[in-house]
């Protein structure tokens, strides 16, 4: 909404500059998003005094003058001004001045006389038509003042962020009547010249009548509430004046003849949308014995050519004003082009509407066209405001355009709705605002915005009847808004005061994520936050309506998008890549709703270690660094029975992570569209939980259940640390083909029993010197007693039993050397 | 010195007086060159003084040698033993370190990061964990009726267009908001309830610098007997300090349709000061948050008695805030997990 300084003024004489508006607005209605200066262009253009004027000595119509711009010194100016004069103000433009009209004023000669700028018409200044000579200024101010400041031409504009629950303020009157509110200042229509001109009053109908030459007709009642209009003959269309014009031009609209800018100027004052038809264009051919109009919605496949040139197929979503024939215009849209007021227009038809907001909007989508009169419309007007803007805007066309009115005016409307009070507790207020109100200063509040309010007997209660252009004032909550708003936020207090603790624990799966991005951080990545939008495929969950097919899926897992935001990384030249991600993935569910599960998955690539001048070449991540972040994940986690089975697949896939029997992720190889300098990637991918979107409770109910607290983490215990010394041998051990570690690992600890502390292969090797099929691996093992030091012949003795074991169970020997 | 045909007991005394003056001469060698003078003194293979003593040995009676032997043994292994002592200690003083260049760089391990969007939220719950506050979580695709019904949306409000909603089916679709998590916790936990409820939501807006499609939001809900407006602007008011550090506050009135009254806080612009800039459109101010009191059919669609219970509620945009805690000219930096960026910004 745009709302002009001084037309609100007009309405309300607060006294208050453009950015005390915007306070108090901001503060207790709307926010006043911006204050624009209106013309700014003519910032440069100062107020001086003509001192001294002679003819010029070349010329019969050129004047030589001495000019006094405040600067102390006295500029020479040619002026061609017949009326330049000693003694008076002009408005003046100094050298370096771009003037509206596009012209700069540069020191010059004119006719061998130099001047120092130019004393300028209102045209010039682009304030009107006058250029008979320059703008004289009967105003008492000094020279060198600002013009801007000296003349009331400098009007202000507030742009207003009107949301949906308030379109009563998209009007002057309505931004005036909260400034009257908020500031206490009387609140009186604008003069505009009309005050002695006589509207009859309006007939009201239910569904039909004649308005003197045209019978209205609203064909459902459903497609607007009330539909009034009324016949003005023998009108000459015209420009506007200049007040007209101004006032349109300071929200921003355009002037176009007399009887349009009165209708456009009921809309931004009033915030009442009425549109003028040339009567004789109407039905030109009627299938009546009169001229109709009737307002019904659009038969599929009717078309209409609107104001703005276009022709527009319409459907049954439509609403059109239709004559006997076809439709004359886009119900509170737009009109047609076919029965436009133009210049030859000497009758016309003025509407005056309340369209139904839903059907409004149906209304727009389907021709594609927003509108000052539509986006009212859609939000809903006052319903007690159209015999008002009729009113108003029918006096003033006959002020600026003459005409008579020979026939009262229609209304077709049901009535207004009977109103129920709203009871509103004095103790309730008081309860929600957190401070005590009076039953008195809560009337009082709410009469400011046009309330009906009574405070019963006892003081316990105000009885509230909103006005009509409120409907949003519903429940006693709407109006604690108001009296809030009202009050000021910000003259309640900043207290916190005493609270509960909440029933609610941490969310586990909260508490889970940040232990594992504490952890993956430690680890030496970066945290990635992508969009889980992919290109994706049936097997993905669907987005009805994306912004684009490449994001017209969910992803299924974390990975998808890692890998993308790997390959985005190496398109910046980043070859080096560690990202985790803890988010959500979708598959598809049984109902529209998808599975939806937490998860937290990994990728990295390139350098294990940042480069060193002692590690030139850093290796690369392999395999086991991903075996390695996947333990790091699955122990940040916290389950107790996990473990990482290797993949017989083949493939890309590496290791299947396990918990309690279920595979819950993995780690892998990552495929990505990369160049060929890119090390490979590798990837870890686990699932957390499911996230259910179900029910907790149907719609009205809850599901309260005696708190559950999570249970507490089972800490590592204390084992005493070992007293006695460890004993320490390799097995360096030849595994033929088909034999894994794990399995070697197994059959060593089966045989060395509980003696054996750590276990751990820390060399493999195949070729010279080991048979071709074999690798030789070497473990080394650390054996201690709790109680004593173990003798060399007990660790002799292990170590023949394992060998022997691992001989006879998997065919491994010792690798002689 | 010696003559040229000693007695015993003068090749004894000398002996012995040769040991003492060599020994002291080691042990007062300072360095490696002093004490390698000594040796070539005492202990030369040409001239030194042990190899005279040696050769002296031959103009000595037969029956003098075997003690005058044992004498020039005791003093060759007294003498070599001092000077080989004297010689680690020398050595170990005046050996210098092998050549270091300390200028050169350290070394590292690689450091990872929390995103700049989770440390400003994490920062965000930790301010309001001190008044109480749990973190609740709820997913991210939801149904309609979690998404707008439940909050009061009417059928008919424009969020529920398909233009500014990413719908997945029928009455499924992507949160647009994190408050369907209040409802959630409404209908699960009994109040007291103080919540903060961080999580992505999702809207159909293109990326550009300033809109992405999915984007981080922090809801907060508290709700028991007695809660009040008052209780609302106090509590932001109290986070807006801790999180900004000194500054002002404002409370402007706004609407959403589950709270009511509803507000947005404002703080002086980050970038001005509160002196009015091009980025605050003059205003000096900063929008931070939505708020409001809990309507009451919110609370009534989740089976919570509204005239018993009252509550606030509040919405915030971390990704907004991390976008001015780091300067950001781009939303789009904070999706893009760009390493070079991760890096830069790592808290
Ligand atoms: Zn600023």
């Amino acid at each position: 909404m745009n709302a002009s300084v001084s037309w609100l003024s007009a309405f309300v004489d607060a006294g208050k500059s453009a950015n005390e508006l915007r306070d108090l607005l901001t503060a207790h209605t709307a926010t006043v998003e911006e204050v624009v200066t209106l013309r700014a262009d003519l910032a440069p253009i100062v107020v001086a005094r003509v001192v001294e004027e002679a003819a010029h000595p070349d010329s019969d119509h050129l004047h030589v003058t001495k000019v006094d711009m405040g600067t102390g010194e006295l500029l020479d100016v040619v002026c061609g001004a017949p009326n330049v004069a000693a003694g008076k103000l002009y408005p003046f433009a100094p050298t370096g001045t771009l003037l509206p009209n596009g012209i700069r004023i540069e020191k010059r000669k004119i006719r061998g006389q130099t001047s120092n700028g130019m004393l300028c018409s209102a045209r010039e200044l682009g304030l009107g038509d006058e250029h008979d000579g320059i703008m004289e200024l009967d105003v008492d101010v000094a020279p060198g003042t600002h013009f801007l400041d000296a003349v009331p031409i400098g009007d202000k504009r507030l742009v207003i962020d009107v949301l949906p629950n308030r379109p009563d303020l998209l009007s002057h009157l309505g931004v005036a009547r909260e400034v009257a509110a908020i500031t206490g200042v009387a609140l009186t229509l604008p003069d505009i010249g009309v005050s002695d001109i006589v509207v009859p009053e309006a007939r009201r109908f239910r569904r039909a009548g004649n308005a003197g030459g045209i019978v209205m007709h609203l064909e459902d009642t459903r497609l607007a509430s009330r539909y009034m209009g009324v016949v003005i003959r023998g009108v000459s269309v015209g420009p506007s004046p200049q007040w007209l014009v101004d006032r349109l031009a300071a929200i921003g609209a355009r002037a176009i003849n007399n009887v349009v800018d009165a209708s456009n100027y009921v809309l931004h004052e009033l915030g009442q949308p009425t549109h003028a038809f040339d009567l004789n264009k109407v039905d030109p051919l009627p299938k009546m014995p009169e001229r109709t109009i009737v307002i019904r919605s659009a038969k599929d496949g009717e078309s209409i050519l609107t104001l703005d040139g276009v022709t527009r197929t319409l459907t049954s979503d439509v609403t059109v004003i239709a004559d006997s024939m076809h439709p004359i215009a886009i119900a509170g849209v737009m009109g047609g082009r076919e029965t436009e007021v133009d210049a030859a227009t000497t009758d016309i038809f003025v509407e005056v509407a309340n369209f139904d907001p839903s059907r409004t909007r149906r209304t727009r989508r389907a021709v594609g066209l927003s509108t000052d009169a539509s986006y009212r419309f859609e939000r809903g007007v006052d319903i007690a405001l159209a015999p008002r803007a009729l009113e108003r805007v029918a006096a003033l066309i006959l002020s600026l355009a003459g005409g008579e009115i020979t026939s009262p005016p229609v209304d077709l409307y049901a009535g207004d709705l009977p109103h129920t009070a709203i009871v509103l507790r004095v103790e309730r207020v008081a309860r929600v605002i957190g401070i005590p109100i009076e039953g008195e200063r809560i009337a009082a509040l709410l009469r400011s915005i046009g309330c009906m309010a009574d405070v019963d007997d006892r003081g316990a209660a105000v009885h509230v009847v909103p006005p009509s252009w409120r409907r949003d004032l519903r429940i006693d909550a709407d109006l604690i808004e108001d009296i809030a708003r009202l009050h000021g936020y910000d003259a309640l207090p900043d207290e916190i005061r005493p609270y509960r603790p909440g029933t609610s624990s941490d969310a586990p799966l909260w508490t889970l994520a940040a232990r594992l991005r504490d952890a993956l951080s430690a680890a030496g990545l970066f945290e990635a936050r992508p969009t889980p939008f992919v290109a994706g495929d049936a097997s993905h969950v669907r987005v009805l309506n994306p912004l684009a097919e490449s994001e017209g899926h969910l992803r299924q897992t974390l990975l998808e998008t890692l890998a993308t935001r790997a390959e985005y990384n190496l398109s910046h030249m980043q070859r080096n890549v560690r990202l985790y991600e803890v988010g959500a993935a979708f598959a598809p569910g049984a109902d529209a709703l998808p599975d939806e599960t937490m998860r937290v998955a990994l990728l990295v690539m390139g350098d294990r270690d940042p480069a060193h001048f002692t590690n030139a070449k850093p290796s690369q991540f392999d395999e086991w660094d991903a075996k390695g972040l996947a333990e790091v994940v699955v122990r940040a986690v916290g389950v107790e029975q996990w473990s990482l089975e290797r993949s017989h697949e083949g493939g890309d896939l590496l290791w299947t992570i396990v918990v309690d029997g279920a595979a819950r992720g993995h780690v892998s190889r990552v495929r990505l569209d990369a160049p060929v300098w890119a090390s490979p990637a590798f990837g870890v991918e686990f699932v957390l939980r499911a996230v259910s979107n179900g029910d907790v409770a149907p719609p009205g109910e809850h599901a309260h259940d005696e708190p559950v607290p999570p249970p507490p983490r089972t800490p590592e215990k204390y084992r005493p640390l070992p007293t006695t010394p460890a004993s320490e041998f390799d097995l360096a051990l030849l595994l033929p083909a088909g034999v894994s570690a794990a399995e070697v690992e197994r059959v060593i600890r089966m045989a060395a029993g509980e003696l054996l502390e750590r276990l751990a292969a820390f060399d493999v090797y195949e070729g010279v010197g080991v048979d071709a099929g074999h690798r030789s691996v070497a473990w080394r093992l650390t054996l201690r007693h709790p109680e004593r030091t173990l003798r060399d012949k007990e660790i002799e003795g292990r170590r023949a039993k394992i060998l022997s074991a691992l001989t006879s169970e998997l065919n491994v020997r010792q690798r002689s050397t | 010195m010696l003559s040229d045909t000693p007695t015993l007991e003068e090749y004894l005394a000398y002996a012995a007086d040769l040991t003492a003056r060599g020994a002291a001469a080691f042990t007062a060698a300072a360095d490696e060159d002093a004490l390698e003078t000594a040796r070539i003194q005492f202990l030369g293979d040409k001239r030194g003084e042990l190899l005279l003593l040696q050769r002296a040995l031959g103009a000595l009676p037969a029956d003098s040698r075997r003690d005058a032997g044992r004498a020039f043994n005791d003093a060759k292994t007294r003498l070599t033993t001092t000077h080989d002592e004297r010689q680690l200690t020398v050595r170990h003083a005046t050996t210098r370190a092998p050549h270091l260049d300390l200028t050169m760089p350290a070394r590292h391990r690689w450091q990872g990061a929390k995103h700049p969007v989770t440390v400003v939220i994490d920062e965000i719950v930790g301010i309001f964990r001190e008044l109480g506050f749990t973190v609740a979580l709820g997913p991210e695709s939801e149904s309609e009726w979690y998404n707008f019904g439940a909050l009061n949306f009417p059928p008919d409000h424009p969020a529920l267009d398909m233009h500014d909603t990413l719908y997945l089916g029928e009455g499924a679709l992507l949160r647009t908001h994190t408050s369907p998590v209040q409802v959630r916790t409404l209908q699960r936990y009994a109040p007291p309830i103080r919540i903060l409820a961080p999580g992505t939501a999702f809207r159909r807006d293109p990326f550009d610098a300033s809109h992405a499609p999915a984007f981080a939001q922090i809801e907060g809900l508290a709700v028991d007997e007695g809660i009040s407006f008052v209780d609302l602007k106090a509590t932001l008011t109290h986070f807006a300090q801790r999180f900004f550090g000194k500054t002002r506050t404002r409370f402007r009135p706004s609407h959403f349709p589950f709270t009511e009254p509803s507000a947005e806080m404002d703080v002086e612009c980050r970038l001005c000061g509160g002196a009015g800039c091009s980025a605050c459109k003059g205003t000096g101010w900063m929008e931070i948050l939505g708020s409001g009191l809990v309507h009451p059919s919110v609370l009534e669609a989740a089976g919570v008695d509204s005239e018993r219970y009252t509550g606030w509620a509040f919405g915030m945009g971390p990704a907004r805030i991390a976008m001015l805690r780091y300067d950001l000219p781009d939303i789009r930096l904070l999706y893009d997990s760009d390493m070079r960026f991760l890096q830069q910004v790592a808290e």
